[in-house]
């Protein structure tokens, strides 16, 4: 694989569940390079498509209950297409996840220790003693206190915040280069938010890990992500570095996003709202998805979906009404 | 404070506190022991005073155990509290003020907007089932469900005869208001209550708060985990840590001069919202420590920056500080022996 292609290349993905009496669209088109050691958040609301899109990057989706087509490379494999033993050796070797429920995402009936061990010695010819070795320096190094003494916990022993640093430990274990986060401090305190948040951008940093991190909340955002992409009704309807989606956000979706926070707001006064709620997957209108919700839609806005257009360096947006917008 | 209208149940006029907290107390048993004794406690509540003034939104913030939402269910007396008196508008609940009286004046909004719906109820039936228990005729029960439907933004004749799992998570929490409001309460005690809900409908439910609370008149108290949130619906906040009350004050004061070093990190925990200035050293360390065994003297001082060798000794009281808020800090008291404190005022 050569440096300079992405580490990270989806192409046009779409994911349906049928498991339902109607399908289910959950992402509806999402092209997504990302370049090695670089950070990148999917931002959006519940059904907006970026868990469904993250999952699909180590092909999590069940065969037989989703439908998923275009293309996700990720370091040169072809993930899509893996299966069986392949996908086992990718999984955690090349990328890995971490979620946002530490204490589900880990099994409850065996030590930490003894998860991590069992995940090096999986991907690679260690004798127990070298693992144990690496898992109890992965624990020091996700500066879990005590790590001696913690390498025989189980998680329902630990603390929310140690348990997500024992879970980020564990997807570390293999080195691998591509760190996928699912909402990785949705479930933590404020307080503990913030030490989880520093040690991702640490152990970035430091690891060159590529990484794909989906949350709800810009603040997180802009804290760990150097390029924002904005989901909506599975597609994303924005995509820029983070401080041009702050600054200077083009697309009316973003800008509500941005405007109805009660961040800045003054005590009393109203947010600016964005009307409505998000549509429904499994009937989307043929147009711009956020055009019902939109108050700048026009007609052309429910007859067909816009298309991907670039305002700026590394700034695209999908709004038809962009150039009148800019304008205006 | 602004101007509330005359309200024929107000008894002590304006400046008297809708509702007043003295040394309320929850201890939860765990581990029972041999016999059903049981060993310890979850000191959930431990001992916290209040008042929340007429026509005020009350904000309370802290980190999950530190008892915002024992709090909350306490005031409500949907758990009775092991010690402590509420006082509203002047009758002490329980006593003066018989409960169910008590009841029909405080309301409350949950976080988890579908389990707070009866399932097998239609949404005017939910919301007119209080009135009927409290002796309202059925007819006019469900006509004032109709307005109260209208008043949440949600059209009656669409929505009067579904049921909760056909609505959205926005529309389930203006149910669960309106249902609040179907007994013309004073209070309403929103207890996370637009946490679950997506950004951009988060914003709609704040705005219709703001505006019900204008059109009837209301106190509310609103916990949350969200700063942002609280900053701007609070007119005062309180800081709680532990089962205890570390600071309490106008939420200007508090947000801009936090005068408790736990009040100041949990600010400071917040994420940045600018790119260039990002967070660069996290302003704690660890998780809070559990309830059931708290920390000796001071309960943050396991985790505080200022630590001295009396905070691990001398329990702070909540006491006025020199900005205004009431703060339990011993730097903020003086003669307290911290090395930051004043010395005590001489006394002639």
């Amino acid at each position: 694989m050569n440096d300079a292609a992405p580490m990270i290349d989806i192409r046009d993905l779409t994911v349906t569940f049928t498991g339902g009496r109607k399908p289910v669209h959950a992402v509806n088109g999402v092209t997504l390079s990302v370049q090695r050691g670089e950070v990148v958040a999917l931002l959006g609301e519940s059904g907006s498509g970026k868990s469904v899109t993250l999952r699909s990057l180590l092909n999590m989706h069940p065969k037989h209950r989703s439908r998923l087509n275009g293309s996700v490379i990720a370091a040169g494999q072809d993930v899509l297409k893996l299966s069986g033993r392949a996908l086992a050796d990718y999984r955690g070797r090349v990328a890995s996840m971490i979620f946002q429920e530490p204490l589900l995402a880990l099994d409850p009936v065996y030590t930490v220790g003894a998860q991590i061990v069992e995940a090096i010695r999986r991907h690679e010819k260690a004798t127990l003693a070298v693992a144990q070795a690496r898992a109890l320096a992965l624990l020091q190094k996700v500066r879990i206190p005590s790590p001696e003494r913690r390498l025989q916990a189980f998680p329902h022993e630990m603390s929310g915040g140690m348990r997500q640093r024992a879970m980020i430990a564990l997807a570390l274990a293999c080195n691998p280069q591509i760190l996928l986060a699912d909402e990785p401090t949705t479930a933590l305190d404020a307080t503990v938010q913030i030490q989880i948040l520093l040690l991702l951008r640490e152990l970035q940093r430091e690891l060159g890990l590529t990484v794909i991190l989906v949350t709800h909340d810009i603040g997180v955002a802009v804290e760990v992500a150097d390029r924002v992409a904005v989901m909506y009704a599975g597609r994303i309807v924005e995509t820029g570095p983070v401080r041009e989606i702050i600054r200077n956000p083009r697309h009316p979706y973003t800008q509500g996003l941005l405007a109805s926070r009660a961040h800045d707001a003054m005590s009393g006064a109203r947010l600016d709202a964005i009307p409505g709620a998000p549509p429904d997957l499994a009937a989307l209108p043929p147009g711009c998805a956020f055009a019902p919700r939109c108050r700048f839609s026009a007609a052309a806005c429910l007859a067909e979906a816009p298309g991907s257009v670039a305002v700026g360096p590394q700034h695209s947006a999908r709004c038809l009404r962009l150039a009148e917008l800019a304008a205006a | 404070m602004k101007d509330v209208p005359h309200d024929p149940r107000d008894r002590g006029g304006p400046r008297q506190p809708l509702l007043s907290v003295n040394r309320l107390i929850k201890h939860f048993p765990v581990n029972k022991g041999l016999l059903g004794r049981s060993k310890t406690v979850v000191r959930a509540v431990d001992g916290v005073d209040f008042d929340l003034l007429k026509g005020e939104t009350l904000g309370i913030v802290g980190e999950s155990g530190c008892g915002k939402s024992t709090t909350a269910r306490l005031l409500m007396h949907l758990i009775p509290p092991d010690h402590g008196e509420i006082v509203f508008d002047g009758e002490s609940v329980g006593h003066d003020l018989p409960l169910p009286d008590y009841r029909r004046q405080v309301q409350m909004v949950f976080q988890d907007s579908y389990a707070s719906l009866n399932p097998r109820l239609t949404i005017e039936d939910s919301i007119a089932f209080a009135p009927r228990v409290h002796g309202v005729p059925r007819r006019e029960a469900l006509g004032r469900a109709h307005d109260l439907l209208a008043r949440v933004g949600l059209e009656p004749s669409r929505f009067a005869g579904r049921y909760p799992h056909e609505l959205s998570g926005g529309q389930r929490q203006r149910i669960n208001i309106a249902r609040a409001l179907a007994l013309e309460p004073r209070l309403v005690i929103l207890d996370e209550a637009v946490s679950a809900l997506d950004k951009s409908v988060e914003a709609q439910v704040l705005n219709l708060l703001l505006d019900l609370k204008e059109a009837f008149g209301l106190t509310y108290i609103f916990i949350s985990h969200d700063l942002n949130v609280v900053r701007f619906m609070a007119d005062r906040v309180m800081v709680m840590y532990l089962g205890k009350v570390a600071e309490i004050g106008s939420a200007q004061q508090v947000f801009a001069q936090p005068s408790h070093p736990y009040s100041a990190a949990l600010l400071a925990s917040m994420p940045a919202m600018d790119p260039d200035a990002r967070t660069e050293t996290a302003p704690l360390y660890g998780d809070p420590p559990n309830p059931i065994n708290p920390p000796s003297g001071c309960r943050f001082h396991t985790r505080c920056g200022s630590v001295a060798s009396v905070c691990s000794q001398v329990e702070p009281a909540l006491e006025d500080a020199a900005s205004g808020q009431r703060v339990a800090c011993l730097m903020r008291q003086p003669g307290s022996g911290h090395p930051a404190a004043m010395p005590a005022l001489e006394v002639a």
